[in-house]
């Protein structure tokens, strides 16, 4: 099956209207709010069942212990805020009272990654997935649209033990549909190929798609496999692609370090040893700016996918020296070539300029 | 044989903390790691609390529906819960010789993995059973409507957690007057004096201006423990706190207010002479 966008809608869209779902065949359907519920969308389920629903102020440990405090009597507590306070802030909280105790609590971690925009660094969460993963007990679920954002909230809801699920603000392609296959800890292949195999999460999941159909274009198949649940991983799919495969490319709006690239090169290194690249932010904070020019500016795009793919093809070749690629701009600790130097002052009339230029592709 | 749970007179409930002090000292001598300090400064409390008729439990039947719950919110006094459950028959008191040995189900700090009855959640990072315990009074006031009750004890300086005030702030604005809250108020922690640490005081005040009901009591007079738990069955529409004043390692007269007990076992000398004060 090929897939083609047929619109655009923010994941976090997907996990409020999963929450009501939810709300609406099982009594035990409880929420947290903690102040940001039409943020992260879960004034849906508060308007649906005000007495389900609990506000707990701007106090995310509180809300997380309480939502344990819940899961132990019997309910099943979500919990939902921006992924920077309620993946990290109550990072404690969650390796306590929620997985130690084995609590049945769902957190939705959203504004995820660094297309929440303009908000800047301290919002945009890159981290999390690495702490959740290491996490014993807990699911971690990275939808890649809508759709999948909505089944995703619903199967975690129905499943026992705690689990997380991130999305995001800002509207993405959709282009999963009813009937595409979504089960927990199962990948699911997006596109066949056997030249290079692009494993993505989350919203890169389309851009990965968009390289492939590039790659094609000079007659190489690339295999695109969507990993939504980050843990548990599914080994055999990973392994298979490598095998089928010889060549990785991961793509993830997140961290390199500890991310979903890092889970799939565990399962590789193991199972079937093959020339990886990480496509992710690379050991740095994120900054202000409108969501696209930033995807590009941290190289989180389908065009870095498909150099990527290019790089690690020369390298399964030998074509790639080892040097060159240590001295690569946006390795590890530098700060990314396409976002200013800190410090930059602008001529104010280009910023203007440059807003106006964003706006108008927008709207293109 | 195990104590039932029933009203009893304050020289019972005497009798019954002073076993409990012995049982602490048995098995953290023989844990040869655990606290100390704590856990006998409040075995008071637990005695009135498990044995007094306070709860609804039933240690046949620990996940008995409707239950009143205990949280231990300052997990490292573990040493007094697993004394007072055993004694209430939760589980056999030998057990209380495996403290903190590998594969134990009494773990260092309450471990719900480990399924030890009468344990209702894991604590140990402090500030977290308090919030833990208002959960689940919630879920028993406003969804369960079961008229079951939560108490958590925490200690005082515990209270310098910032999150205890998030929690004491959610039992207020639900009005959760099913949920108690114990201070176990001996002012010592690790490294000293709690008002030389960090100072919490006033506390009565905090709380009562978080809109609790406030109730101090002397937390080694069990008339008094007994009289302030009464109380708090009849207050509606807020949550209550009692303020316990103890002393750390109280019925030993050399661990006596002495903040150096608070983390560490008696040897086994000391824990023969605590056993002798305790036989008294």
């Amino acid at each position: 099956m090929a897939y083609e966008q047929y619109g655009a809608k923010a994941t976090r869209f997907g996990f409020g209207e999963g929450l009501v779902e939810l709300g609406e065949h099982d009594e035990r359907i409880v929420v947290l709010g903690g102040d940001i519920t039409g943020s992260v969308m879960t004034n849906l389920f508060k308007d649906r069942f005000p007495d389900r629903f609990f506000s707990m102020g701007i106090a995310e440990q509180n809300a997380t212990t309480i939502a344990a405090g819940l899961a132990l009597s019997g309910k099943i507590p979500f919990f939902a805020s921006y992924g920077a306070f309620c993946a990290l802030r109550n990072a404690d909280q969650l390796r306590i009272s929620v997985c130690y105790n084995e609590a049945n609590v769902k957190i939705g971690g959203g504004h995820s990654g660094i297309s929440v925009g303009p908000d800047g660094a301290t919002h945009q969460v890159l981290e999390d997935m690495a702490f959740l993963r290491a996490l014993p007990h807990m699911t971690l679920v990275v939808p890649c649209d809508y759709l999948e954002a909505k089944k995703a909230t619903i199967a975690i809801g129905q499943m026992e033990g705690p689990a997380y699920i991130r999305f995001g603000r800002e509207p993405v392609p959709s282009f999963t549909r009813e009937d595409t296959p979504f089960r927990l800890g199962k990948a699911e292949t997006f596109r066949e190929g056997n030249d290079v195999a692009i494993i993505a999460t989350g919203c890169m999941v389309w851009e990965a798609l968009v390289a492939a159909e590039e790659l094609a274009k000079e007659g190489i198949q690339a295999r695109v496999v969507n990993v939504h649940t980050i843990k548990p991983i599914d080994t055999e799919a990973i392994a298979a692609a490598a095998r089928e495969c010889g060549a990785i490319v991961t793509a993830e709006e997140h961290q390199i370090m500890g991310g979903m690239g890092s889970a799939v090169a565990q399962v590789v290194v193991k199972n079937a040893p093959v020339p990886m690249e990480f496509v992710g932010v690379t050991d740095t904070f994120g900054g202000s700016g409108n969501p696209n020019e930033l995807m590009k500016a941290f190289g989180l795009t389908s065009r870095d996918i498909y150099n990527s793919v290019k790089k690690v093809l020369a390298r399964r070749s030998g074509e790639w020296n080892q040097v060159q690629a240590m001295t690569e701009v946006g390795f590890e600790g530098q700060h990314p070539v396409g976002y200013p130097k800190p410090g930059t002052v602008f001529p104010i009339e280009e910023l203007i300029e440059n807003d106006r230029k964003a706006a108008e592709n927008a709207v293109a | 044989m195990p104590f039932t749970n029933e009203r009893r007179t304050p020289e019972q409930l005497a009798d019954i903390a002073t076993e409990i002090r012995r049982d602490i000292i048995r098995s953290l001598v023989e844990a040869k790691s655990g606290h100390s300090g704590g856990p006998l400064g409040s075995a008071d409390i637990f005695a009135v609390l498990y044995m007094g008729g306070v709860m609804n439990h039933d240690p046949a039947n620990p996940h008995m529906p409707g239950r009143d719950r205990f949280i231990l919110s300052a997990g490292h006094m573990c040493p007094v819960l697993y004394a007072t459950l055993a004694n209430a028959g939760f589980f056999p008191k030998s057990e209380l010789l495996t403290l903190r040995k590998f594969g134990s189900r009494l773990q260092g700090h309450p471990g719900r993995d480990m399924m030890l009855p009468g344990i209702e959640s894991s604590t140990g990072s402090l500030g977290q059973g308090l919030s833990i315990a208002v959960g689940m009074a919630l879920s028993d006031k406003l969804l369960d409507r079961n008229g079951a009750r939560v108490y958590s004890l925490t200690g005082d300086g515990e209270l310098e957690e910032g999150s205890i005030w998030e929690a004491v702030m959610a039992a207020a604005h639900y009005k959760l007057d099913n949920f108690c809250m114990i201070v176990d108020n001996n002012d010592c922690q690790i490294d000293g004096r709690v008002t030389d640490v960090m100072n919490i005081y006033p506390l009565k005040e905090k709380f009562e201006s978080f809109n609790f009901h406030v109730i101090m009591v002397n937390g080694h007079n069990h008339a008094e423990l007994l009289a302030a738990f009464d109380e708090f069955k009849t207050v509606t529409g807020k949550p209550t706190c009692i303020i316990a004043k103890t002393f750390m390692g109280h019925g030993v007269s050399f661990m006596e207010d002495r903040y150096e007990w608070h983390g560490k076992p008696p040897s086994p000398d000391q824990a023969e002479e605590a056993l002798k004060e305790l036989a008294e």
